[in-house]
């Protein structure tokens, strides 16, 4: 009697434990669900445009124009340089700005400071796009064009600032958090060995972070590239392929903002905006695929 | 002791973390080229008055020292002193091995790098030299490009011991280095210990009175803060003056 009381009791942990598993197993099959069903939503809405277009025209063609009457235009090449300009752009700005803000909050900053700088800087990250973008028409636009002598500033110089400025918050943050998460242990056989807090810093806390580093900078990347509304609104938005940082551009997540409302339904302008959009998502995805093969090679080769 | 050579001579030293004092007057002399055991019951301030030995202890806030700590006479907490170079000449092993997440020669060739030799001959032969002294290189010279993550506990502390002689240091200070270490990684740690002190002065923190016993050429017993009883090994294990040091080392309490 007291023997089949027990085992029942374990029937039911071992039923409970399989339905906790599968619960698991379900959210995480659901993400999978949601990122394949995104991507045929992309390709089936887009592929039509190839009807029409050829995929060559559509991936190497500069010139954007589909609402001419005689000679719609489908070329993206522009939008995808565009888009790359502003994301390099931004990293440039952000990259060593922000992680030697993380190396200051992990490292240099008292507990004091740190407590009250970070959560700020991470207030930066709740900022909506929009107002960014304010900034960018009445702030910095100006401020570029009377620093370069330009008509006007709304160009890629000012979407990389913008974005900069909103990758700052991801790649600040998580970097901190890799650099913070560095044992203390190396930095006290670093010193030591009598070397300086600066060359500690630099040759062994920091390589430490770096696979949390490379993580923030990638998020602060997918966020660059992946952003619509402040360079919508900064960078001038011209069609054109882009002269220089100095020329208006606009990217091919702005195209899709702008154009998007106003196509009429399943025509070729339609379809291929939806093109863009898989182009934009295999582009992003590369990255995060490249920065993960990084990553694990990284890790294998130091642990 | 009275012909021994002195290498650093410790003068009524005292340690406090904000308002706790941790460490009361403690008075000791570190001969040259013998190794010298810090012993005494959890808590006592040995690893902190071996940390006060190369100013590790400015790395965390809040904490003063009082006292001279002199090392071939000069005062290392003297203001002007300049603190890097204090460290290379006195190495430490802490008590976990904490190689750093590099390569077995990049760890070794760490501290020589950072002191400016760049020479790519020069620093494989720092490398092989050091790890030859650590007693390591037998077993790992075909892998030296690998991870130092990869290797054993025992080989890593023996790596950190590599790392730490690279640069060339007078001193050694040992923080319980064994204690994460099995008897076998020990007793070949032990054995470098009785290699090393030919060429270098050793001060090992310990809690295993048997290690100090056979290892160390002078003991200092340490309780709650204050140094007890300072001699030769010997001695101290069999004779020793004060009834505290007898009590521990009997094992009637710690």
């Amino acid at each position: 009697m007291k023997s089949s009381k027990i085992s029942r009791k374990d029937e039911i942990a071992k039923i409970k434990e399989k339905m906790i598993e599968l619960f698991f197993f379900a959210n995480g099959v659901l993400a999978i669900v949601v990122l394949i069903g995104i991507f045929y939503l992309l390709l089936s809405e887009g592929l039509p445009t190839f009807r029409e277009v050829s995929i060559k025209e559509f991936l190497t063609s500069t010139r954007w124009n589909p609402v001419s009457y005689s000679n719609p235009e489908y070329g993206i090449v522009g939008m995808i340089v565009s888009t790359l300009m502003v994301t390099f752009g931004s990293l440039i700005l952000s990259v060593p700005l922000g992680i030697a803000c993380a190396a200051y909050l992990a490292e240099v900053a008292k507990p004091k400071e740190r407590e009250i700088l970070k959560p700020i800087i991470e207030m930066l990250a709740s900022i909506p796009s929009v107002v960014i973008g304010f900034l960018g028409i009445v702030m910095v636009g100006p401020m570029i064009a009377r620093i370069f002598n330009l008509s006007n500033g709304l160009n890629a110089i000012n979407g990389s600032i913008l974005l900069g400025v909103m990758a700052l918050p991801t790649i600040i943050s998580i970097s901190e958090d890799a650099i913070s998460s560095v044992p203390e242990e190396y930095k006290q056989a670093s010193l030591a060995l009598g070397t300086n807090s600066w060359h500690t810093l630099i040759k062994v806390t920091l390589p430490a972070a770096l696979s949390g580093i490379t993580a923030a900078v990638m998020l602060g990347m997918g966020r660059a590239i992946g952003e619509t509304m402040a360079v919508l609104m900064a960078t001038g938005n011209a069609p054109a392929f882009p002269k220089s940082f100095f020329g208006s551009i606009r990217t091919l997540t702005a195209t899709i903002a702008i154009e998007l409302g106003e196509v009429p339904y399943n025509t070729t302008h339609y379809y291929s905006l939806f093109a863009v959009g898989a182009v934009l998502f295999v582009m992003t995805f590369m990255i995060n695929l490249v920065s993960d093969i990084v990553l694990h090679k990284y890790g294998e080769g130091e642990n | 002791m009275a012909n021994e050579q002195i290498k650093l001579m410790i003068e009524d030293l005292d340690f406090y973390y904000g308002d706790f004092q941790v460490l009361e007057g403690v008075s000791l002399k570190i001969l040259v080229n013998k190794v010298t055991a810090l012993i005494g019951p959890s808590g006592c301030g040995k690893s902190t008055f071996l940390r006060t030995l190369n100013r590790m202890n400015d790395l965390i806030e809040g904490t003063k020292v009082d006292g001279k700590v002199l090392l071939d006479g000069q005062d290392i907490y003297d203001k002007g002193v300049d603190v890097v170079g204090l460290r290379k000449k006195i190495g430490m092993v802490f008590q976990e091995p904490n190689p750093f997440p590099k390569s077995i020669y990049e760890n070794v060739a760490y501290g020589p790098r950072a002191h400016g030799i760049k020479d790519k001959d020069e620093l494989d032969h720092i490398v092989e030299d050091s790890l030859k002294k650590a007693a390591l290189w037998d077993e790992i010279n075909d892998r030296l490009d690998q991870s130092a993550m990869g290797i054993s506990g025992g080989q890593q502390q023996r790596l950190c011991i590599a790392r730490a002689l690279a640069v060339n240091p007078d001193i050694l200070l040992m923080d319980e280095p064994t204690s994460a270490l099995d008897p076998i990684a020990t007793a070949k740690i032990e054995d470098l210990i009785e290699n090393l002190k030919e060429d270098y002065t050793i001060v090992i923190v310990t809690h295993s009175m048997q290690q100090a016993a056979r290892i160390s050429d002078y003991t200092s017993f340490f309780l709650m803060g204050e140094m007890i009883e300072y001699g030769l090994t010997d001695k101290l294990f069999e004779k020793p003056e004060y009834k505290k040091t007898e009590d521990y080392i009997t094992g009637r309490f710690g």
